[in-house]
C-alpha cells in the first residue's frame, strides 16, 4: 500500500534524526503519539505535536512514561498506528507495557534515543547501552524487533520500516537511535508518497461468528479487530487461548509463548537487515551499528590503506540477531571486532553466534561521546594479527 | 395467579443469600439441596407472593436468578 | 452446565455476558457481580449503542470484569486502565469508553492517572468498585482501607488515613461523582445511565463487600452481613460536600450523587484551541482508523 500523501513531507530537507524520525512516523501513516519529555528524544514528539493538527491526528503528553507507553496501545486498538519516544530512564519505565504489547500482539513502535546511563547518567550525550534491555527488558519470554539507524536519513526511512514490521508481525518494534544520530543534522530526502510502501493493519475480514482474536494460520500472526467494529473481542495480558480468554494452563502457556517467539524467529531471514562491505576474503569483520558504524568506517578505511583485509557488517536490525550470518562468517574469518558505545552488549551475541570458530574483540566505550577511530583501528590491527582459531 | 415468576439457574448459585434477604415479599429460602459445587441454591417457598419485581435478579452477583412478570398483557421476558 | 435459559425465559442481563465463562471466579457474596448486574441494566435502560462501547479494566478482582462482559473489552496492566482508555477515546472519539476497576488499581498504582484524567476531563466513565482492600492478592492494605482495619500487610491494624475518593476526584476535576453501595442496586443503575449520557470524566464509587478477606479478617461476618450494614448505615445525601463523605470502619456511609457539573471535556477544549490557533489549517480527524488490508 502506498503512503497517505497527507503525512508525507516530500522534499529535500536539512534536519536532525529526531525530526526525521517524526516525519518517518507520519509518512508511515502514524496519526497518534503519546509521549513524555526526556532528553534527547523530546524533539520527536514536539515536532509531532506541531505537525499532527494540520495532518489530522492526535498527540497527548501524558503524566509519565508508564501512561505514555500504554496510551498509544489504546489508540492502536481503536485503529491508529501509534508510537512513543523516550530515552534510558523512560525506557526502563516502559518495560512493563512493552511486555504487554508483545503479549497482546499490539503493533506499535517504541523509539529509544539512547543516552549515557545507568540511571540519570548523561542526558545530553550518546551511548548504546540499552541494546540488551531492548531485547530482554520486560519479564517473561517474548521476542521483539529492534532497528538501529545511523543517520537522519535512516531515521526517516527505517521508522517507516519499523511501523511496517510492527504491522506485519503484530509486535512492538524498538527503534534504537542514539543521541548523536538524533541530534545530528544532515540532508534528508523525503520522496513522493507514491514511492513509499506502507504495510496496512492486518484487519480481519471474518464474520463476527467466525472470528477468533488469537487464531493463527501458517505465519503465526493473528488477524486484528478494532474496538467499535462489533466483534466484542477480549484482550488480556493473562495467558490466553485463541478466543483471547484467560486460560492459565500449561499447554496454553506453552503454545502461546512459543508462538510469540516463533512468529519472529521463523521469519528471521526476512526481518534482519545488514549492510555488508568487502566481506569476501576478509580476515577481520567489524560488526557495528548506529553512530558507531560511522566512526568504524573511518577505522576500516584506515586499516585497508594499511593492507589489511577488513570487512564491514553493519547491523541495521539488532534484534532478532542475525545469528546465521555471523555463524557462517565465523567459519571464514579470523576475528570479529565489535565497537559499541557500551561495555559489551551486542558483542556477546556475536561471540555466542561465532561459537568459537572465530575470535571476538570488543571495543568498549563507557558512553558520553563516540570512539576515536584510532581506538577501533588499534583493535582491528590486533585482531588481524591473531592466530586463526 | 402470582404476578411474577422466579427462574433460578441452580448451577451458577453460590448461596450468598442476597436474594433471600432482599426479596420484599419473602418468596425465597435457601434450600437443603446442593448444586454440583456444594452450594445450597435458593428455592421458591411462596410462589404466590412473587410480584416479579426482579430485585432478586438485580442483587444476584452470580446471574443465577431473575424474576419476570407473568402479566399476560406485558408478557414474560423473552 | 449452567443454562441461562429456563423455560424459554432469559435473564435480561444474559446478552451482556460471556456466558461461556460463567460461573465467574468471584467469591460467594462478592459484590462485583452485583455491580455488573447493575451495569448491564444501565446499558439496557440507557439504550446505548453497544457497538460503540469499549470497556477497560486493570488488575484485581474488579479488573476481571472485562473478561466477563460481552463487549470490546481490554484487561490491561495494574493501574493503567485509564491511560489505555484515553488512547482508545482519542483515537476514536465515537467510542464510549468505560473504565471498570478496583479501588487499589485506580487510587494506588493508578492514582496519578486518575487525577490527571480527571484534571483533563477526559470523556471516560470510571466505575470504581471499592471493597476497601487488595482482594485478588490476598487482602493487603489499600489506600481506601479504613483506619484500624486488619489486613495482611497491617496485621496489627491500619494506622494510615484512607483516601476519600469522591473528594479526591472532585478536587482533581471530575464532572460527575457519585457513591453508592452494592445494596443500592437501582441507584447504581441510574447513576451509570446518567454517567453514560454525560460528557466528561465521571466517577462512580461502589462500596462492595469482600467477604473472604476484608469481612473475615475484621470479624465482620459474611457478605450478607456487609449488605445489611450498608442498608442500615448508609445515608443518602445527594449534593453533600465531598469533604464530608470520608469513611470509617464501622461508621455511617454517605452515599448519593455528590457532583454533577459542567466543564468542557478534553477533546472539546482541544478542538477549540486548535481551531483558534490554526483556523482553516486545522484538520480534525474524526477517527484515526488506519487503512486496513
Amino acid at each position: 500500500m502506498k503512503a497517505d500523501p497527507k503525512g508525507v513531507l516530500t522534499g529535500i530537507h536539512f534536519m536532525d534524526g529526531d525530526h526525521a524520525c517524526c516525519e518517518g512516523a507520519l509518512a508511515a501513516g502514524s496519526r497518534f503519539a503519546s509521549g513524555y519529555p526526556i532528553t534527547p528524544s523530546t524533539e520527536v514528539v514536539e515536532r509531532f505535536a506541531a505537525r499532527v493538527p494540520t495532518v489530522g491526528g492526535a498527540f497527548i503528553q501524558m503524566e509519565d512514561e508508564l501512561a505514555a507507553s500504554i496510551t498509544l496501545q489504546g489508540a492502536v486498538w481503536a485503529g491508529a498506528k501509534a508510537f512513543t519516544v523516550t530515552s534510558g530512564p523512560g525506557f526502563s519505565l516502559m518495560m512493563e507495557h512493552i511486555g504487554y504489547a508483545a503479549m497482546t500482539e499490539t503493533p506499535c513502535v517504541f523509539v529509544d534515543v539512547q543516552r549515557g546511563g545507568p540511571s540519570t547518567g548523561l542526558p545530553t550525550l550518546p551511548a548504546q547501552a540499552d541494546m540488551m534491555q531492548a531485547r530482554w527488558g520486560s519479564h517473561g519470554d517474548y521476542e521483539i524487533i529492534a532497528l538501529c539507524p545511523n543517520s537522519p536519513q535512516e531515521c526517516f526511512d527505517l521508522t517507516i520500516t519499523a511501523f511496517n514490521l510492527a504491522e506485519e508481525f503484530r509486535v512492538p518494534v524498538m527503534f534504537m537511535m542514539d543521541e548523536c544520530v538524533g541530534h545530528m543534522t544532515e540532508k534528508v530526502v523525503i520522496p513522493a508518497a507514491d514511492q513509499i510502501e506502507v504495510v496496512p493493519r492486518r484487519h480481519t475480514r471474518k464474520s463476527v461468528e467466525d472470528y477468533l482474536p488469537y487464531e493463527t494460520n501458517g505465519d503465526l500472526v493473528p488477524e486484528m479487530a478494532h474496538a467499535g467494529d462489533g466483534y466484542n473481542f477480549h484482550v488480556t495480558g493473562l495467558t490466553h487461548d485463541q478466543r483471547g480468554y484467560p486460560d492459565m494452563t500449561l499447554p496454553t502457556q506453552d503454545k502461546l509463548v512459543r508462538r510469540l517467539q516463533n512468529k519472529i524467529l521463523n521469519a528471521v531471514d526476512r526481518i534482519t537487515m545488514t549492510e555488508e562491505e568487502q566481506i569476501e576474503g576478509a580476515d577481520v569483520v567489524v560488526v557495528s551499528y548506529g553512530i558507531t558504524s560511522r566512526v568504524a568506517q573511518r577505522a576500516i578505511e584506515a586499516a585497508r590503506k594499511n593492507g589489511l583485509r577488513v570487512g564491514k557488517l553493519r547491523l541495521i536490525t539488532a534484534w532478532p540477531f542475525p545469528e546465521k550470518k555471523i555463524r557462517e562468517l565465523a567459519a571464514k574469518v579470523k576475528a570479529f571486532v565489535v565497537p559499541e558505545l557500551n561495555l559489551g552488549q551486542m558483542v556477546r551475541e556475536v561471540e555466542r553466534a561465532a561459537a568459537g570458530q572465530a575470535k571476538t574483540f570488543a571495543v568498549s566505550h563507557a558512553g558520553g561521546g563516540v570512539h576515536n577511530p584510532e581506538d577501533i583501528l588499534k583493535v582491528i590491527v590486533e585482531a588481524s594479527r591473531c592466530r586463526t582459531v | 395467579m402470582a404476578k411474577g415468576r422466579v427462574s433460578i439457574v441452580v448451577e451458577r448459585c453460590k448461596a450468598c443469600g442476597f436474594c433471600v434477604e432482599f426479596c420484599p415479599t419473602r418468596v425465597l429460602a435457601l434450600s437443603s439441596a446442593f448444586n454440583s459445587k456444594g452450594y445450597h441454591p435458593p428455592h421458591v417457598v411462596h410462589p404466590e407472593k412473587c410480584s416479579g419485581c426482579d430485585l432478586c435478579g438485580m442483587y444476584c452477583p452470580d446471574f443465577a436468578i431473575f424474576a419476570t412478570k407473568t402479566d399476560p398483557v406485558k408478557g414474560g421476558a423473552k | 452446565m449452567s443454562d441461562s435459559l429456563i423455560n424459554d425465559l432469559v435473564n435480561p442481563v444474559e446478552p451482556f455476558l460471556r456466558s461461556d465463562r460463567i460461573p465467574h471466579i468471584w467469591c460467594p457474596g462478592c459484590g462485583i457481580g452485583t455491580t455488573v448486574n447493575s451495569f448491564a441494566r444501565a446499558l439496557i435502560d440507557s439504550e446505548i449503542d453497544l457497538r460503540s462501547l469499549a470497556l477497560v479494566s486493570g488488575i484485581g478482582c474488579t479488573g476481571r470484569v472485562a473478561g466477563y462482559v460481552k463487549l470490546d473489552s481490554f484487561h490491561t496492566t495494574h493501574g493503567r486502565a485509564i491511560p489505555f482508555a484515553t488512547g482508545l477515546k482519542l483515537a476514536n472519539p465515537k467510542l464510549n469508553v468505560i473504565v471498570y476497576s478496583g479501588d487499589g488499581d485506580l487510587s494506588a498504582i493508578g492514582g496519578n492517572h486518575l487525577i490527571h484524567a480527571a484534571r483533563r476531563n477526559i470523556d471516560l466513565k470510571v466505575i470504581c468498585v471499592n471493597n476497601l482492600i487488595y482482594a485478588m492478592t490476598g487482602g493487603q492494605t489499600a489506600p481506601t482501607t479504613p483506619d484500624h482495619s486488619t489486613t495482611s500487610t497491617n496485621p496489627y491494624g491500619v494506622f494510615e488515613p484512607s483516601f476519600n475518593l469522591p473528594q479526591l476526584v472532585e478536587a482533581a476535576g471530575a464532572v460527575y461523582v457519585a457513591r453508592w453501595t452494592t445494596f443500592h442496586v437501582r441507584q447504581i443503575t441510574r447513576a451509570m445511565s446518567e454517567a453514560f449520557q454525560k460528557k466528561g470524566f465521571s466517577f462512580i464509587e461502589i462500596i462492595s463487600p469482600c467477604p473472604t478477606l476484608y469481612q473475615r479478617r475484621n470479624k465482620m461476618g459474611d457478605a450478607l452481613d456487609a449488605m445489611k450494614y450498608y442498608k442500615e448505615k448508609s445515608k443518602v445525601r445527594n449534593g453533600a460536600p465531598t469533604s464530608e463523605v470520608g469513611m470509617t470502619m464501622t461508621g455511617e456511609i454517605i452515599v448519593g450523587k455528590f457532583v454533577d457539573r459542567e466543564r468542557p471535556d478534553y477533546q472539546t477544549m482541544m478542538r477549540a484551541q486548535y481551531s483558534e490557533s490554526l483556523g482553516e489549517r486545522y484538520v480534525e480527524e474524526p477517527e484515526m482508523v488506519c487503512d486496513c488490508s
